[in-house]
Protein backbone atom coordinates (compact mmCIF):
# COMPACT_ATOMS: atom_id res chain seq x y z
CA UNK A 1 0.00 0.00 0.00
CA UNK A 2 2.13 2.87 -1.06
CA UNK A 3 0.02 5.16 -2.04
CA UNK A 4 -0.94 5.12 1.10
CA UNK A 5 1.60 6.83 2.98
CA UNK A 6 1.45 9.35 0.17
CA UNK A 7 -1.56 10.83 1.82
CA UNK A 8 -0.94 13.78 4.59
CA UNK A 9 -4.06 12.51 6.88
CA UNK A 10 -4.08 16.38 8.68
CA UNK A 11 -4.07 17.73 5.92
CA UNK A 12 -7.08 16.15 4.52
CA UNK A 13 -8.92 17.12 7.83
CA UNK A 14 -7.76 20.37 6.78
CA UNK A 15 -9.32 20.15 3.17
CA UNK A 16 -12.80 18.31 4.58
CA UNK A 17 -13.57 21.36 7.16
CA UNK A 18 -12.45 23.79 4.99
CA UNK A 19 -14.40 22.50 1.60
CA UNK A 20 -17.47 21.69 3.93
CA UNK A 21 -18.02 25.46 5.13
CA UNK A 22 -18.27 26.74 1.61
CA UNK A 23 -20.53 23.85 0.70
CA UNK A 24 -22.70 25.19 4.01
CA UNK A 25 -22.51 28.50 2.23
CA UNK A 26 -24.05 27.63 -0.35
CA UNK A 27 -26.78 25.69 1.55
CA UNK A 28 -27.38 29.09 3.60
CA UNK A 29 -27.58 31.15 0.21
CA UNK A 30 -30.13 28.33 -1.34
CA UNK A 31 -32.26 27.94 2.03
CA UNK A 32 -32.41 31.44 3.01
CA UNK A 33 -32.92 33.32 -0.55
CA UNK A 34 -34.50 32.47 -3.61
CA UNK A 35 -31.48 32.37 -5.77
CA UNK A 36 -31.64 29.62 -8.49
CA UNK A 37 -29.17 27.01 -8.45
CA UNK A 38 -27.88 28.14 -11.28
CA UNK A 39 -27.35 31.57 -10.19
CA UNK A 40 -25.08 30.59 -6.77
CA UNK A 41 -22.77 28.38 -9.44
CA UNK A 42 -22.38 31.48 -11.27
CA UNK A 43 -21.96 33.53 -8.14
CA UNK A 44 -19.20 31.16 -6.53
CA UNK A 45 -17.06 31.18 -9.70
CA UNK A 46 -17.29 34.87 -10.22
CA UNK A 47 -16.49 35.25 -6.77
CA UNK A 48 -13.69 33.00 -6.75
CA UNK A 49 -12.46 34.74 -9.52
CA UNK A 50 -12.34 38.13 -7.88
CA UNK A 51 -10.69 36.72 -4.65
CA UNK A 52 -8.63 35.03 -6.67
CA UNK A 53 -7.29 38.46 -8.35
CA UNK A 54 -7.08 40.27 -4.98
CA UNK A 55 -4.84 37.54 -4.08
CA UNK A 56 -7.14 36.71 -1.12
CA UNK A 57 -7.96 32.69 -1.87
CA UNK A 58 -4.48 31.93 -2.70
CA UNK A 59 -4.43 31.81 1.38
CA UNK A 60 -7.44 29.24 1.46
CA UNK A 61 -5.65 26.98 -1.25
CA UNK A 62 -2.57 27.10 0.74
CA UNK A 63 -4.05 26.17 3.71
CA UNK A 64 -7.04 23.61 2.67
CA UNK A 65 -5.69 22.53 -0.79
CA UNK A 66 -8.89 20.17 -2.67
CA UNK A 67 -11.09 21.48 0.08
CA UNK A 68 -10.18 25.41 -1.49
CA UNK A 69 -9.68 24.32 -5.07
CA UNK A 70 -12.85 21.29 -5.75
CA UNK A 71 -15.31 23.91 -4.92
CA UNK A 72 -16.68 26.26 -7.92
CA UNK A 73 -14.75 29.18 -6.28
CA UNK A 74 -11.77 27.09 -6.80
CA UNK A 75 -12.50 27.11 -10.76
CA UNK A 76 -12.56 30.69 -10.54
CA UNK A 77 -9.70 31.22 -8.80
CA UNK A 78 -7.93 29.09 -11.33
CA UNK A 79 -9.10 31.44 -13.80
CA UNK A 80 -7.66 34.46 -12.43
CA UNK A 81 -4.74 32.85 -11.52
CA UNK A 82 -4.37 31.56 -15.12
CA UNK A 83 -5.23 35.39 -16.39
CA UNK A 84 -2.44 37.15 -13.91
CA UNK A 85 0.27 34.58 -14.64
CA UNK A 86 -0.48 35.31 -18.63
CA UNK A 87 0.01 38.67 -17.91
CA UNK A 88 3.08 38.26 -16.56
CA UNK A 89 4.43 36.24 -19.05
CA UNK A 90 2.68 38.09 -22.45
CA UNK A 91 1.62 40.90 -21.43
CA UNK A 92 -1.78 42.04 -22.36
CA UNK A 93 -2.33 38.70 -24.58
CA UNK A 94 -2.34 36.63 -21.61
CA UNK A 95 -5.03 38.45 -19.79
CA UNK A 96 -7.31 36.54 -22.47
CA UNK A 97 -4.83 33.05 -23.43
CA UNK A 98 -4.41 32.54 -19.41
CA UNK A 99 -7.59 31.78 -18.09
CA UNK A 100 -8.87 29.83 -20.01
CA UNK A 101 -5.87 27.36 -20.50
CA UNK A 102 -5.24 27.01 -16.86
CA UNK A 103 -9.09 25.55 -16.98
CA UNK A 104 -8.43 23.95 -20.40
CA UNK A 105 -8.50 20.67 -18.72
CA UNK A 106 -11.78 21.14 -16.52
CA UNK A 107 -13.26 22.79 -19.19
CA UNK A 108 -12.93 20.10 -22.01
CA UNK A 109 -13.30 17.17 -19.99
CA UNK A 110 -16.83 18.70 -18.51
CA UNK A 111 -17.31 19.20 -22.44
CA UNK A 112 -16.70 15.62 -22.95
CA UNK A 113 -17.96 13.26 -20.30
CA UNK A 114 -20.82 15.86 -20.36
CA UNK A 115 -21.74 14.91 -23.79
CA UNK A 116 -20.63 10.79 -23.44
CA UNK A 117 -22.80 10.78 -20.31
CA UNK A 118 -26.06 12.37 -22.39
CA UNK A 119 -25.75 10.02 -24.93
CA UNK A 120 -25.76 6.48 -22.63
CA UNK A 121 -28.46 7.84 -20.25
CA UNK A 122 -31.54 6.68 -19.61
CA UNK A 123 -34.66 8.93 -20.28
CA UNK A 124 -36.44 9.58 -16.82
CA UNK A 125 -40.11 8.61 -16.01
CA UNK A 126 -40.61 6.92 -19.37
CA UNK A 127 -41.55 3.42 -17.63
CA UNK A 128 -44.29 2.23 -20.05
CA UNK B 1 -60.12 20.56 19.01
CA UNK B 2 -61.79 24.18 19.72
CA UNK B 3 -62.34 26.66 16.59
CA UNK B 4 -59.59 28.91 15.82
CA UNK B 5 -61.34 32.46 15.31
CA UNK B 6 -58.61 34.54 15.08
CA UNK B 7 -55.95 35.38 12.79
CA UNK B 8 -53.05 35.36 15.07
CA UNK B 9 -54.35 32.23 17.14
CA UNK B 10 -54.29 30.49 13.68
CA UNK B 11 -50.34 31.43 12.33
CA UNK B 12 -49.75 30.09 16.17
CA UNK B 13 -51.45 27.11 14.81
CA UNK B 14 -49.62 26.92 11.77
CA UNK B 15 -46.66 27.08 13.14
CA UNK B 16 -46.71 24.53 16.07
CA UNK B 17 -47.87 21.91 13.06
CA UNK B 18 -45.30 22.98 10.72
CA UNK B 19 -41.85 20.82 10.73
CA UNK B 20 -39.08 23.04 11.80
CA UNK B 21 -37.15 24.84 9.00
CA UNK B 22 -34.50 21.88 8.22
CA UNK B 23 -31.84 24.41 7.47
CA UNK B 24 -29.50 23.03 10.30
CA UNK B 25 -29.96 19.44 8.49
CA UNK B 26 -29.28 20.66 5.46
CA UNK B 27 -26.70 22.46 6.52
CA UNK B 28 -24.93 19.69 8.25
CA UNK B 29 -25.73 17.61 4.98
CA UNK B 30 -23.86 19.84 2.74
CA UNK B 31 -21.22 19.90 5.08
CA UNK B 32 -19.86 16.26 5.26
CA UNK B 33 -20.87 15.77 1.53
CA UNK B 34 -19.06 19.02 0.34
CA UNK B 35 -15.95 17.70 2.32
CA UNK B 36 -16.12 14.20 1.42
CA UNK B 37 -15.91 15.12 -1.97
CA UNK B 38 -13.00 17.74 -1.56
CA UNK B 39 -11.11 15.35 0.23
CA UNK B 40 -11.71 12.61 -2.47
CA UNK B 41 -9.92 15.16 -4.24
CA UNK B 42 -7.15 15.84 -1.85
CA UNK B 43 -6.41 12.12 -1.95
CA UNK B 44 -6.14 11.86 -5.71
CA UNK B 45 -4.23 15.10 -5.45
CA UNK B 46 -2.05 13.82 -3.03
CA UNK B 47 -1.21 10.11 -5.10
CA UNK B 48 -0.76 12.21 -8.28
CA UNK B 49 2.02 14.31 -6.61
CA UNK B 50 3.48 11.18 -5.10
CA UNK B 51 4.13 10.18 -8.76
CA UNK B 52 5.78 13.58 -9.61
CA UNK B 53 3.23 15.96 -10.64
CA UNK B 54 3.21 19.34 -10.12
CA UNK B 55 0.22 21.14 -8.26
CA UNK B 56 -1.50 22.42 -11.58
CA UNK B 57 -0.80 19.28 -13.47
CA UNK B 58 -2.32 17.12 -10.30
CA UNK B 59 -5.08 19.84 -9.80
CA UNK B 60 -6.46 19.34 -13.24
CA UNK B 61 -6.60 15.47 -13.07
CA UNK B 62 -8.43 16.26 -10.18
CA UNK B 63 -10.85 18.27 -11.92
CA UNK B 64 -11.03 16.17 -14.66
CA UNK B 65 -11.40 12.79 -12.18
CA UNK B 66 -14.41 14.19 -10.03
CA UNK B 67 -16.05 15.54 -13.52
CA UNK B 68 -16.02 12.43 -15.19
CA UNK B 69 -17.62 10.50 -11.72
CA UNK B 70 -20.47 13.02 -11.37
CA UNK B 71 -21.58 12.99 -15.40
CA UNK B 72 -21.46 9.56 -15.45
CA UNK B 73 -23.48 9.53 -12.06
CA UNK B 74 -25.83 12.09 -13.57
CA UNK B 75 -26.72 9.94 -16.69
CA UNK B 76 -27.33 7.05 -14.50
CA UNK B 77 -30.01 9.11 -12.31
CA UNK B 78 -28.00 8.29 -9.29
CA UNK B 79 -26.49 12.20 -8.72
CA UNK B 80 -29.77 13.53 -8.56
CA UNK B 81 -30.43 11.08 -5.47
CA UNK B 82 -27.43 12.33 -3.71
CA UNK B 83 -28.22 16.07 -4.69
CA UNK B 84 -31.48 15.69 -3.18
CA UNK B 85 -29.95 14.85 0.07
CA UNK B 86 -26.80 16.94 -0.10
CA UNK B 87 -28.72 20.24 -1.54
CA UNK B 88 -24.86 22.58 -1.97
CA UNK B 89 -22.72 19.76 -0.96
CA UNK B 90 -22.67 18.56 -4.21
CA UNK B 91 -24.01 21.53 -5.98
CA UNK B 92 -20.72 23.55 -4.79
CA UNK B 93 -17.95 21.39 -5.66
CA UNK B 94 -16.65 20.67 -9.56
CA UNK B 95 -19.19 17.92 -9.02
CA UNK B 96 -22.12 20.37 -9.50
CA UNK B 97 -20.84 21.73 -12.74
CA UNK B 98 -20.89 18.59 -14.81
CA UNK B 99 -24.50 17.92 -13.14
CA UNK B 100 -25.40 21.13 -14.21
CA UNK B 101 -23.97 20.27 -18.03
CA UNK B 102 -25.87 16.50 -17.91
CA UNK B 103 -29.22 17.18 -16.77
CA UNK B 104 -30.32 19.50 -19.28
CA UNK B 105 -28.62 17.88 -22.07
CA UNK B 106 -30.74 14.56 -20.57
CA UNK B 107 -33.85 16.62 -20.36
CA UNK B 108 -33.73 17.97 -24.33
CA UNK B 109 -32.27 14.45 -25.48
CA UNK B 110 -35.41 14.17 -27.99
CA UNK B 111 -34.41 17.04 -29.88
CA UNK B 112 -32.08 15.68 -31.22
CA UNK B 113 -28.27 15.60 -30.75
CA UNK B 114 -26.73 18.75 -32.56
CA UNK B 115 -29.06 20.93 -30.85
CA UNK B 116 -30.57 19.40 -28.32
CA UNK B 117 -28.08 17.73 -26.35
CA UNK B 118 -25.14 19.87 -27.49
CA UNK B 119 -26.99 22.96 -27.21
CA UNK B 120 -28.69 22.06 -24.16
CA UNK B 121 -25.26 21.14 -22.04
CA UNK B 122 -24.46 24.49 -21.68
CA UNK B 123 -28.28 25.95 -19.93
CA UNK B 124 -26.35 26.32 -17.01
CA UNK B 125 -22.45 25.54 -17.66
CA UNK B 126 -22.96 28.63 -20.12
CA UNK B 127 -23.04 31.87 -17.65
CA UNK B 128 -20.86 30.13 -15.44
CA UNK B 129 -18.37 29.67 -18.29
CA UNK B 130 -19.33 33.61 -19.47
CA UNK B 131 -19.26 34.98 -16.16
CA UNK B 132 -16.03 33.10 -14.63
CA UNK B 133 -13.52 33.72 -18.04
CA UNK B 134 -15.03 37.26 -18.37
CA UNK B 135 -14.43 38.04 -14.86
CA UNK B 136 -10.63 36.50 -15.46
CA UNK B 137 -9.75 38.71 -18.31
CA UNK B 138 -11.01 41.95 -16.52
CA UNK B 139 -8.58 40.74 -13.22
CA UNK B 140 -5.58 40.23 -16.11
CA UNK B 141 -6.85 43.52 -17.27
CA UNK B 142 -6.37 45.24 -14.26
CA UNK B 143 -3.13 43.03 -13.46
CA UNK B 144 -1.74 44.41 -16.85
CA UNK B 145 -2.34 48.07 -15.78
CA UNK B 146 -1.45 48.55 -12.34
CA UNK B 147 1.75 46.41 -12.84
Amino acid sequence: MDWLQAIDWLGILKCFVVGGIICVIGQILIDKTKLTSARILVMFVTLGAILGGLGIYKYVVDFAGAGATVPLTGFGYNLAKGAIEGVKEYGLLGAFTGGVKNAAGGIAAAIFFGYIASLISKPKMKKQ
Amino acid sequence: MKPLDTTKSYQEYVDKKSPNSPIFKNCFNAFWVGGLICSIGQIIMDICKNNGLDTQSSGTIVSIILIAISALLTGFNIFNKIGKFAGAGSLVPITGFANSIVSPAMEYKSEGYVMGVGGKMFTVAGPVLVFGISTSIIVGIIYFIFM
